[in-house]
């Protein structure tokens, strides 16, 4: 092997074969990333019932999604990457087909046509294309060796541009932004040149303007001129943000414990069972339980790009980091929302956040990751 | 595999772990920057956003206290808390609002203005907050809504205390009146109050002291406001009370007034327009203080009616003017047997000296005549006669001999001039004319004749009939100068005769202790003397010392006559009287005026006799 082969921390590499792993071996799991997701399930479960006034039945129906989740994502921890490929062009299509009928028959909340109902269910093609996209440009790339040529790049790119257009005019700018990073990505680890994307970071500022003066809504625009200045609209728009920073500031070192935060209890925290958890947490448990669940995050996370090391075909490899990296952009951009980093943009904290179709997607590309991981075949040395 | 595939392969496993490496450290330092940021929340802005989340959850609410009562001498309760009810309204517990406030209004009247005040609260106010639809409610609205009321949720019936005045007029104009608290009052107390940490000593409460005792005794009266610290959610629901203090609830307030006392004198009154002032001579203890016609108090707690503030306004009768503190009259001969000690005082007079009364009198090298206000004059008269007859030509030569600077010296030592300090605000300061005053103030020099105006207590002289009183205890007291007030301290009840602790008495210089004899004897024959102006009021039970007075509204021309029938009720000459008694040992003093009266032995004497009847014989 090269000398600059990369080495993940020793937590992180395979270990010896247990019974246990025999048995996770043989349903396709992969130990270190379902110990992680299954305690960062269980400590949301706990600050969801926190959040929610103590509410028995919050928490029943967030167990009854995870554990549809997680089933999910034991099946599709059984399909071989190869099929994944495959299916990759098909499953894009198909988003694409949804997306538009979204838009011409979807229902919507809050001024936004989001989903469509299945009578049971609702039913969200974004989060679809959220799989979708990564699996399809990384079908892309894969076929031709890499760094992709700019002929290819601009193929790529349109495919990307095309779902993230319809999510956009739906509108849902959180997901766009998910979706888009997640095409970008593979992208990125597929050999995107350092040039190109200096390039592009020279053109955002343009096309930011642009997209402000035209491609936002007031609402929009709104949450940014507020995350600008919180105190703009106190009682308006800003008051997520100031009360969020109250509950997260007020936790302070140790947190005023479970079942104590004031901030949420008494309502003065708004969406605090979904997008803005994280400031319950950060309320009841403090700088310590926030480490504690980020550094949860971080194992996943590094468990997962390095799946993404280990892969043995270029659409795994490539996949796997997306959809790795995509579950990180979930969290920086929750948590920099909620602590006043970044504006404040519709995503939930991954696999903590209630409801919403976000945990079984999630849930999903990680059967995606166990898969790839799994599946490998022992290569000669 | 080819070795150009294997190349390939090898390079795009190196190029993507390269990437992989960089996003890595990216997390990492992405992450890094996360807990920086929530270590300056969470620990370096710690206790900024603990306070915050304080002041988000805890509420303090204050608990207003009731006001204290007042009562008189007695124990009769002239100021108390009466509970009245009304209907309010939970916006949150009503279904249909607009439905439920016309079924309301078929039971009930309910005004246009009402409905206004309603909605203009329904706006401001939140939704589980209750609202007032109509305030006292009488009886039967009470009894009618509580029959009905399972068809309203959401709908009560809210009892709170109001101040009442149960003697309504005849307390008006000492006891005061309190009111809703207006925009400038608002400001007053919070400039008062600049420590915001504390609650205001006013928040919760709606009512505060007009004018009287009301308002002077405010602070006494209010009492200390009450908090209750409570855990609030974020809509202002209370959740949990964290910590209480009752309130204080203010100091009742006994006064020195005699309701029966105060009452008799404005029966005395009746129809008359006028005040009197009956002080205990002993202590300055205010035993009836009436302006009349007075007005009913209860009317300003809600807020007057503009219809009926118009009435008020605007009656011929002034009946808000309080004429006892704040009316400023000629003396008129009230002030003669002050004149007259202070002739004895300064040595000018003798009291057995004998002065000649043509009927006029005449300053040396001048033709003006100062008429007396009899025709033909009294005759030759010394002190006791001038005072008993009340000779005007015995006066103008003395006050001519004394000379307007002694005057206005002795005069000021009983009062006049200035504010007795009675312990209710309002009161005015009467004239008591100086050269100094008519340099300062008509920038003119004092005229010799003037003097002898002002002997006779006319001209610039005016004096408020508190001031009277206040005098005539002064000469009963033979000297002892209590300052009047109407409320007893620390609401120790009243014992009578017992001396007031706030207010020294004074005790005026005295030359020699007979001239306050013959003063006083003067005082005595006006009432007892075979042609004293006030013989009507001797009688066996108790003997009177008093002086008549008579001050004029209206001058009469140098060749004119005044004649009381052919003027009209509005130019005739004020009637005053003042008197203390029993002459041996002094237990009331009294003045009266009475507004156009007339003559004051024929007007105000008789009103003063009953006072001093009361006081001294129905007890």
């Amino acid at each position: 092997m090269s000398t600059n082969r990369f080495y993940p921390p020793s937590g992180l590499r395979e270990s010896n074969p247990t019974k246990v792993d025999g048995l996770l071996a043989g349903l396709h799991l992969d130990l270190p990333l379902l110990t992680g997701l299954i305690l960062l399930s269980l400590f949301g479960l706990l600050v969801l019932f926190s959040a929610s006034g103590e509410s028995v039945e919050h928490v029943k129906r967030a167990l009854l999604r995870l554990a549809l989740a997680f089933a999910m994502m034991v099946v599709v921890a059984q399909i071989p990457p190869a099929v994944v490929r495959r299916w990759s062009p098909r499953l894009f299509a198909i988003s694409l087909l949804l997306l538009v009928a979204v838009l011409v028959a979807g229902h919507g909340a809050k001024g936004a046509q989001r989903w469509i109902s299945l009578g049971f269910f609702n039913f969200q093609p974004a989060d679809l294309a959220k799989l979708a996209v990564p699996m399809m440009i990384a079908w892309f790339l894969a076929e031709k060796p890499l760094p992709p040529t700019w002929q290819r790049l601009t193929i790529a790119g349109a495919m990307i541009f095309i779902p993230i257009l319809l999510i956009a005019l739906q509108p849902d700018l959180g997901t766009a932004l998910l979706v888009a990073s997640s095409g970008l990505f593979v992208l990125f680890l597929a050999g995107l040149s350092w040039r190109f994307l200096a390039g592009m970071a020279i053109t955002a500022v343009p096309s930011g303007w642009v997209l402000w003066e035209w491609g936002m809504h007031d609402y929009q625009r709104g949450r940014v001129l507020t995350f600008l200045d919180p105190e703009r609209d106190p009682l308006g728009s800003g008051y997520h943000i100031i009360q969020s920073k109250i509950a997260i500031g007020s936790g302070g070192l140790y947190g005023k414990g479970w079942l104590n935060g004031t901030q949420s209890h008494l309502e003065f925290l708004p969406e605090r069972t979904t997008d803005f958890i994280f400031a319950v947490l950060s309320e009841e448990f403090g700088l310590t339980g926030v480490i504690l669940l980020l550094s949860l995050y971080l194992l996943i996370i590094l468990r997962g790009l390095y799946i993404a090391t280990r892969a043995q075909d270029t659409f795994s490899r490539l996949l796997a980091g997306a959809l790795t990296l995509v579950f990180f952009v979930y969290l920086f951009v929750n948590t920099g929302m909620v602590s006043g980093l970044l504006p404040v943009v519709g995503v939930p904290l991954p696999l903590v956040s209630y409801g919403g179709t976000a945990t079984v997607t999630i849930l999903t590309g990680f059967g995606i990751l166990m898969s790839i991981h799994t599946h490998r075949k022992l290569l000669p040395t | 595999m080819s070795r150009n595939a294997l190349k390939d392969y090898l390079r795009e496993s190196r190029l993507f772990r390269n990437r992989i490496i960089v996003t890595a450290v990216a997390v990492v330092l992405l992450l890094g920057a996360l807990v920086t940021r929530l270590v300056v929340l969470q620990v370096i802005n710690h206790q900024h956003f603990t306070t915050l989340s304080q002041e988000n959850r805890v509420d303090v609410r204050a608990l207003p206290p009731t006001r204290g009562l007042i009562y008189d001498r007695n124990g009769v309760i002239l100021a108390q808390n009466l509970p009245t009810f009304s209907l309010e309204v939970i916006p949150e517990q009503v279904k249909d609002l607009d439905a439920t406030l016309q079924a309301l209004g078929k039971i009930i009247e309910i005004s246009e203005s009402d409905y206004k005040s309603f909605k203009g609260q329904l706006n401001q106010q939140r939704r589980f907050n209750s609202i007032p639809i109509r305030v006292r409610l009488d009886q039967v609205e009470v009894a009618k809504l509580a029959a009905n009321r399972h068809r309203f949720p959401g709908v009560e019936i809210e009892a709170k205390l109001l101040r009442h005045y149960p003697l309504g007029e005849k307390t008006a104009h000492v006891v005061g009146y309190v009111g809703r608290i207006n925009q400038e009052e608002l400001q007053r107390i919070n400039e008062e109050e600049q420590d915001e940490n504390v609650a205001s000593s006013y928040s919760g409460t709606s009512h505060i002291g007009k004018t009287g005792v009301e308002k002077s005794y405010e602070s006494i009266l209010h009492g200390k406001v009450g908090v209750r610290q409570v855990e609030v959610n974020a809509l202002g629901r209370i959740i949990r009370v964290l910590h209480s203090e009752p309130p204080e609830p203010g100091q009742d307030l006994h006064l020195s007034l005699d309701i029966g006392l105060q009452s008799e004198a404005i029966a005395a009154f009746g129809e008359e327009r006028g005040a009197a002032v009956a002080i205990d001579p002993r202590n300055g203890a205010i035993l009836a203080l009436v302006s009349n016609p007075g007005f009913d108090p209860n009317l300003f707690v809600e807020g007057i009616s503009s219809s009926d503030y118009k009435m008020l306004q605007q009656s011929k009768d002034k009946p808000l003017f309080n004429r006892a503190l704040r009316g400023q009259y000629p003396p008129g001969s009230t002030v003669k047997p002050f004149i007259g000690l202070a002739g004895l005082e300064t040595g000018t007079l003798n009291s057995t000296q004998k002065n000649y009364c043509p009927g006029f009198y005449q300053l040396p090298g001048h033709s003006h005549k100062y008429r007396d206000w009899r025709k033909g004059g009294h005759g030759s008269v010394n002190l006791i006669d001038a005072v008993t007859q009340s000779c005007d030509v015995y006066f103008y030569a003395l006050a001519h001999q004394l000379g307007i600077d002694r005057l206005h010296e002795f005069l000021s030592r009983f009062g006049f001039g200035r504010r007795t300090k009675l312990d209710i605000e309002g009161e005015r300061t009467g004239l008591l004319p100086s050269r100094e005053w008519k340099k300062r103030v008509r920038k003119q020099p004092w005229y010799p004749g003037e003097t002898l105006i002002a002997g006779i207590g006319q001209g610039y002289f005016l004096a408020t009939p508190l001031q009277l009183a206040h005098a005539t205890a002064t000469l009963a007291a033979r000297g002892v100068s209590n300052p009047p007030w109407v409320v007893q301290t620390k609401g120790i009840k009243y014992v009578s005769g017992a001396m007031h602790e706030r207010d020294k008495p004074t005790i005026l210089q005295q030359r020699n202790p007979n001239n306050w004899i013959k003063a006083i004897e003067a005082m005595t024959q006006v009432i007892e003397g075979a042609r004293g102006t006030a013989r009507a009021l001797k009688n066996e039970n108790y003997r009177i010392a008093g002086k008549t007075g008579t001050a004029q509204v209206f001058s009469v021309k140098q060749d004119e006559e005044y004649d009381e029938e052919k003027v009209e009720k509005e130019k005739r000459d004020h009637a005053l009287f003042i008197a203390f008694a029993p002459v041996e040992e002094p237990r009331i003093a009294v003045a009266v005026v009475v507004e156009n009266g007339g003559h004051g032995g024929s007007v105000a004497a008789p009103i003063a006799k009953r006072i001093m009847d009361y006081h001294l014989l129905k007890k």
